[in-house]
């Protein structure tokens, strides 16, 4: 056992390289081969979760890795004053991280068999899923930021890949391709970030960083700040953060496995962990963690703002995840290393558990998304809505399910530290959350049956992987309880290690508010006994305006049509009249000057004498004008 | 008045003028040839006047007279053969007619 759990933390540069390895093997060779291909992608997967539970048992065997992190690393490449390393840096945060996403991984692929069912790209699917899986264990385990962020790349370039693969659909490719270009926008600050990094402090590894920051804090404390800031953009567009959060929804167009996995596992929360990682980086920059703080208050209320109104079940889960993204990003923010990096286990939980929960509702629906023509759905479905019961009172956050004790967590974190104004913001969201949820709950799964529809329950295949989820969803949230001596706190944390205390009257509070939030979803939604539409007609205008997303999209489209277009409009008369205006221009003077030419070479050799020796006297008058002497000519040049 | 070498240059220059004329203006092709021929002549004028007026002593100049009077010859007799082939193939010595290569 404990050669295996040393092999583990010593080989944990294997957990990304076996699902590059089942991505390679099936693209290469097992692409007529589908169950060849599932079976390759899963079980090399969950190698890796193997692995990546020896290598949390290794960190729990030992704790003095939790201060100091276990390095091992090989040069990539170096030159003057550059040396770019690739390795594994473990410490309890990295090894929890490994854990989830080798987990949800695996049980998202597992799913997949039965979701994929059918499908003509089955094996590029799991190629992709793979390769998704890969990238973000890569990652995860980075030594530095530039290892970070070429998987980082890797990361969108695969979202990129799986929000497209119904290529044929328009929607869908246009999704991938706001996608990929929205995250691009962030990836740019982080990359000008990392370079800054690089160029002033020298080093881009992690733990020589740590070393450096305090004191260089002191020394530039607004230089820090710039780089933190810009840093921050990175995670701003990968992990959906008001305003580049408006590819998050429209990635529901993927397929619903893949949205369980970007939702969960693999995509958004790898912003999250860059802010984690550069922690201490945004400890000694108090600024850009306050501006970090707050954008995740913010984000976390807007976005649930936002899924009040939504009507299709993926896009209502979709606006969640950045509400639920911004509690992780305000926690990093509010100087919580363990808060956030809790939720965000727990969150993965339940919303992968939520995200295939929806996917077989709408595989059983055959697409149709909109909650209100769902209805009734756990008559037939037992078991789905059960799991989608779970994960909306988990995100909820009644106890004892795992939501509460992450948001619990947060919520205390940010009213010890300060920040009361965030602290309520939160609380109001953590209301609307439940609200919402129960919403859909209430809409889609109980209340009268749509003839129309005629669901089923999903295969094994399926439901056993929501099962372990949703155990998990229930359970999850124990380790980092308060009365868990040392819980997911000692063994992810920065700095000294706090025991998280129970407060009554914060939880007291959250735990009201999302009951009355359900208590309402169930008078409107359940019982009925407020209609809905007149609810939305008495606040007309901000129903709209939530309804609308806030026209972030419009405006967006407008910066779009105005500058970038005018832009390109401008660029483009440049290139037809002036870059064109001269090429054309000079291939019209050239076939001009042929066209008259062409009447010397008139095939009269006689004609051609005459201009021969024509120009020979004027050559000789002209020379005689200018006073060229004989002599000059004779020395063999005309300048004498 | 004594003949100097300014006359003999003059002379060659009026036959390489009258010989140029005849090149540019006569449309038989014999013609030209003799138009050729006149040019060349002058030039040998000249050589030879060099030679007597400039350099006595040496005969570089009547030699190189005599090596042109040969390649004319030989020109003459190649471009007389051209001319009658020519005139089998088109009935005709007439250079406009020989257009064959015009665009």
């Amino acid at each position: 056992m404990t050669d295996f759990v040393n092999f583990a933390l010593y080989h944990a540069w294997l957990i990304p390289a076996l699902p590059f390895l089942a991505f390679v093997l099936i693209v290469f060779g097992l692409r007529r081969h589908e169950k060849a291909a599932a079976a390759t992608a899963i079980s090399l997967t969950g190698i890796s979760f193997l692995l990546a539970l020896g290598v949390a048992g290794a960190v729990f065997s030992r704790p003095e890795l939790v201060e100091k992190p276990l390095v091992y690393s090989a040069r990539w490449f170096s030159m003057a004053g550059l040396s770019v390393e690739m390795g594994c840096l473990i410490d309890g945060t990295s090894a929890m991280m490994l854990f989830v996403v080798t987990l949800i991984s695996t049980l998202v692929m597992i799913y997949s068999t039965g979701y994929m069912h059918g499908d003509e790209g089955f094996t590029r699917f799991f190629a992709y899923l793979s390769l998704f899986a890969a990238s973000m264990l890569g990652l995860v385990i980075a030594t530095n930021f530039l290892q970070l962020f070429v998987f980082w790349e890797l990361v969108g370039l695969c979202s990129y890949l799986l929000i497209g693969y119904y290529y044929y659909k328009v929607s869908a490719r246009e999704a991938a391709k706001k996608a990929f270009m929205t995250t691009r926008v962030g990836d740019f600050g982080l990359l000008v970030g990392i370079v800054l990094i690089q160029t002033f402090l020298g080093t881009m590894d992690f733990v020589e960083l740590s070393g450096k920051l305090p004191a260089f804090a002191k020394e530039a404390p607004v230089l820090l700040t710039t780089i933190g800031f810009l840093v921050f953009i990175g995670p701003i567009g990968k992990s959906g953060q008001f305003p580049l959060h408006v590819w998050l929804p429209d990635a529901m167009e993927g397929p619903s496995p893949v949205s369980a996995l970007i939702h969960a596992a693999t995509m958004v929360v790898a912003g999250v962990y860059l802010v984690a990682r550069a922690f201490t980086m945004f400890s000694v920059a108090p600024e850009a963690q306050h501006f970090v703080a707050y954008l995740g208050g913010f984000t976390a209320f807007f976005a649930a703002s936002i899924a009040l109104t939504q009507r299709e079940m993926k896009r209502i889960l979709a606006y969640s995840t950045i509400s639920q993204l911004g509690y992780m990003i305000m926690a990093l923010g509010v100087g919580s290393l363990t808060a956030s990096m809790f939720h965000l286990m727990t969150h993965a939980y339940f919303k992968a558990l939520m995200f295939l929960a929806a996917g077989s509702a709408l595989h059983a629906l055959h697409g149709k998304a909109d909650i209100f023509e769902m209805g009734g759905l756990y008559r037939k479905m037992p078991w789905t809505a059960a799991f989608m019961v779970i994960g909306a009172i988990a995100i909820a956050g009644i106890p004892p399910f795992a939501g509460f004790w992450s948001k619990d967590e947060i919520l205390v974190m940010t009213k010890l530290h300060g920040f009361t104004g965030l602290y309520y913001l939160a609380s109001v969201t953590a209301f609307m959350t439940a609200f919402y949820m129960f919403r859909m709950v209430f809409t889609a799964f109980f209340g009268k049956e749509n003839p129309e529809n005629h669901p089923h329950e999903s295969p094994v295949s399926m439901l056993v992987p929501m099962g372990v989820l949703a155990v998990l969803s229930v359970v999850g949230g124990l380790v980092g309880a308060p009365f868990v001596a040392k819980g997911f706190g000692y063994w992810v944390r920065y700095g000294a290690y706090h025991h998280p205390e129970f407060h009554a009257d914060v939880a007291g509070i959250s735990v009201l508010l999302a009951l009355l939030g359900i208590a309402l979803a169930w008078t409107i939604y359940g019982a009925k006994k407020v209609a809905a539409k007149d609810l939305a007609a008495k606040a007309g205008f901000l129903y709209t305006l939530s309804y609308n997303k806030y026209y972030i999209d419009e405006l967006f489209q407008w910066i779009n049509r105005v500058f970038a277009d005018g832009t390109g409009k401008i660029l483009y008369w440049v290139d037809l009249y002036i870059v064109d205006g001269i090429v054309n221009g000079l291939a019209r003077l050239t076939a001009f000057a042929g066209e008259r030419f062409r009447y010397v070479q008139n095939g009269q050799v006689q004609h051609y004498a005459l201009v021969f020796f024509a120009s020979v006297v004027f050559i000789i008058l002209l020379s005689g004008l200018l006073g060229v002497t004989t002599a000059g000519v004779q020395s063999g040049g005309v300048a004498g | 008045m004594t003949i100097g070498l300014e006359h003999y240059l003059a002379v060659g220059a009026m036959l390489f003028c009258i010989g140029l004329y005849g090149v540019l203006t006569k449309r038989n092709a014999v013609a030209v040839l003799m138009g050729i021929e006149l040019m060349l002549n002058s030039v040998n004028i000249n050589l030879v006047a060099f030679n007597r007026f400039v350099a006595p002593a040496d005969f570089v100049g009547q030699l190189f007279a005599v090596f042109v009077i040969v390649v004319a010859a030989a020109e003459v007799a190649v471009g007389l053969a051209l001319v009658i082939s020519i005139y089998r193939l088109r009935d005709s010595i007439h250079v406009d007619d020989l257009n064959l290569l015009k665009w």
